[in-house]
């Protein structure tokens, strides 16, 4: 019953809601993310990406970014980009 | 033999059970039925120790439940302490107590999220089955109140065959209340929810439609609130991995500084808990004897021992296979491998309409021990059921 995926607007400045928090927890091992009774360690992809997702930084801004930092084809890291934070805002986790 | 499944992991939650005094008597409650009194209560400073050390032991977040945590008159310092000891701190409450003022102070002290339970979507039943009249109104002022202040608000709601029919009314309600996460939770029997389980229990047929339900309203409110389920067990195949196995994830310590394994664990008898009166938290996640007996797989039976399953569902819940068949190795009856597996079936028919057993706290320990030993003796079917 998933919607097709919609374009995400380029000028969108991600950020977690209240009550999810990106944190570095030595312990586990890293970053996790934080939300209601739920935990999530990122993997090192989501990890950058989420650490980006401030509210200050476009995505389209955080895509150029991204794929400088990993000489990747733009299309490419927009497209995963986009993946992610349309699933994590489904759950919830981020607001676009 | 199989060291590495005994691997000691980090815990992740830690269930800090404030008080056991609570306004509600929900015949559901997981509570143990000999509750702990007040004068018994870990005060303010031990619990900022126990969380300063449950987050060097790794664990993130911190479920401020009871009883009713809002009982407590230093409920917002002891949430600062949760929070300066870095953890993420929830708070599960009945609403009943806890005014938008101290919750005010609370969101100030670093909450970060809340869960408030609700009984029914229809007023009058949802008193009636919280034992409280005026419950229900409570709870919906306390929601706005979680929402005014910004702060993300999960409704849990549990499911039994008294509302069972108004899963899809119970969600709709949540949404409007402006949760952003709702809980379908079918009651699990254990503590005040086994002498209550002819009442609450529902039919196998409105579980299954209540399961079609759930994921039709998963495809309805997509992206508008996030559903979970917590599956009912008497009529499954396979039984769920309690925590994600004993001793692995989580901790629970009790109103007066026991440490669990999980809130149910006291129900079984001869098991040796450390207080953090006595012992760090590291230590007794390590070394407490409760913690050790039923972690990894040693310690199991046939046909857990040799089973495929036994490192996703740990054979199950010991304290479910305690209370149905008198022994905590067993494998848990909700498993369609187990001999006694019959039982369950036999146990879900015991349907009947019947005053709840409310749970209460008797100020009077030797009354509460009384209604303990009067329930027990109703309690223990195992043994006949061969």
């Amino acid at each position: 019953m998933t919607d097709p995926p919609q374009a995400l607007p380029a000028d969108a400045r991600p950020r977690l809601p209240r009550g999810v928090r990106l944190v570095d927890n030595a312990a586990q091992g890293g970053l996790v993310l934080l939300a209601p009774e739920r935990v999530f360690k990122p993997d090192a992809i989501a990890a950058e990406i989420l650490k980006r997702c401030t509210g200050e930084a476009t995505l389209a801004a955080i895509v150029d970014e991204l794929a400088t930092t990993y000489q990747a084809p733009r299309e490419r890291i927009l497209a995963d980009v986009s993946i992610l934070l349309r699933s994590l805002a489904d759950k919830k986790l981020l607001e676009l | 033999m199989e060291a590495t499944t005994a691997t000691l992991l980090r815990p992740l939650g830690l269930l800090a059970e404030l008080t056991h005094r609570c306004p509600l008597g929900c015949p559901y409650c997981s509570n143990p039925v000999a509750l702990e009194q007040r004068a018994d209560e870990l005060d303010t400073a031990t619990w900022a120790r126990v969380f300063g050390e449950a987050a060097a032991l790794g664990v993130l977040q911190v479920h401020l439940s009871g009883g009713e945590p809002a009982a407590r008159a230093d409920l917002a310092k002891i949430t600062a302490a949760a929070r300066q000891a870095g953890l993420y701190t929830n708070l599960i409450t009945s609403a009943v107590g806890l005014s938008a003022q101290r919750l005010a102070a609370l969101a100030q002290a670093g909450l970060d999220h809340v869960q408030i339970s609700i009984q029914d979507s229809d007023p009058a039943s949802a008193d009636l089955i919280a034992g409280y009249e005026g419950a229900f109104a409570r709870k919906r002022a306390l929601c706005a109140a979680v929402v005014e202040l910004g702060l993300p608000l999960t409704v849990n709601a549990v499911v039994h065959r008294a509302n069972i029919e108004r899963i899809g009314e119970m969600v709709e309600q949540a949404v409007r209340l402006g949760a952003s996460r709702v809980e379908i939770a079918h009651v699990q029997y254990y503590g005040w929810a086994i002498p209550n389980r002819a009442m609450l229990m529902p039919t196998e047929e409105q579980v299954a439609r209540a399961r079609e339900e759930v994921e039709a309203l998963r495809g309805r409110h997509h992206g508008i609130i996030v559903i979970d389920a917590v599956v009912p067990d008497y009529y499954a195949r396979y039984p769920k991995p309690c925590l994600g196995g004993w001793g692995r994830r989580s901790l629970n310590v009790t109103p007066s500084g026991k440490v669990l394994p999980c809130h149910a664990a006291e129900s079984i008898p001869g098991l040796e808990f450390w207080s953090v009166r006595a012992h760090s938290l590291a230590d007794i996640w390590r070394h407490s004897p409760a913690f050790n007996a039923f972690r990894g797989t040693a310690w199991m039976q046939e046909p857990c021992a040799s089973c495929p399953r036994r490192f996703e569902d740990f054979g199950g819940c010991r304290c479910q296979a305690f209370a149905l068949l008198g022994e905590a190795r067993a494998t848990d009856p909700v498993c369609q491998l187990s001999p006694r597996h019959e039982l369950l079936a036999k146990l879900a028919q015991e349907r009947r309409d019947a005053p709840y057993v409310y749970r209460r706290l008797t100020r009077d320990p030797q009354k509460t021990q009384m209604v303990s030993e009067g329930v027990a003796e109703r309690v223990i079917p195992g043994t006949d059921a061969t």
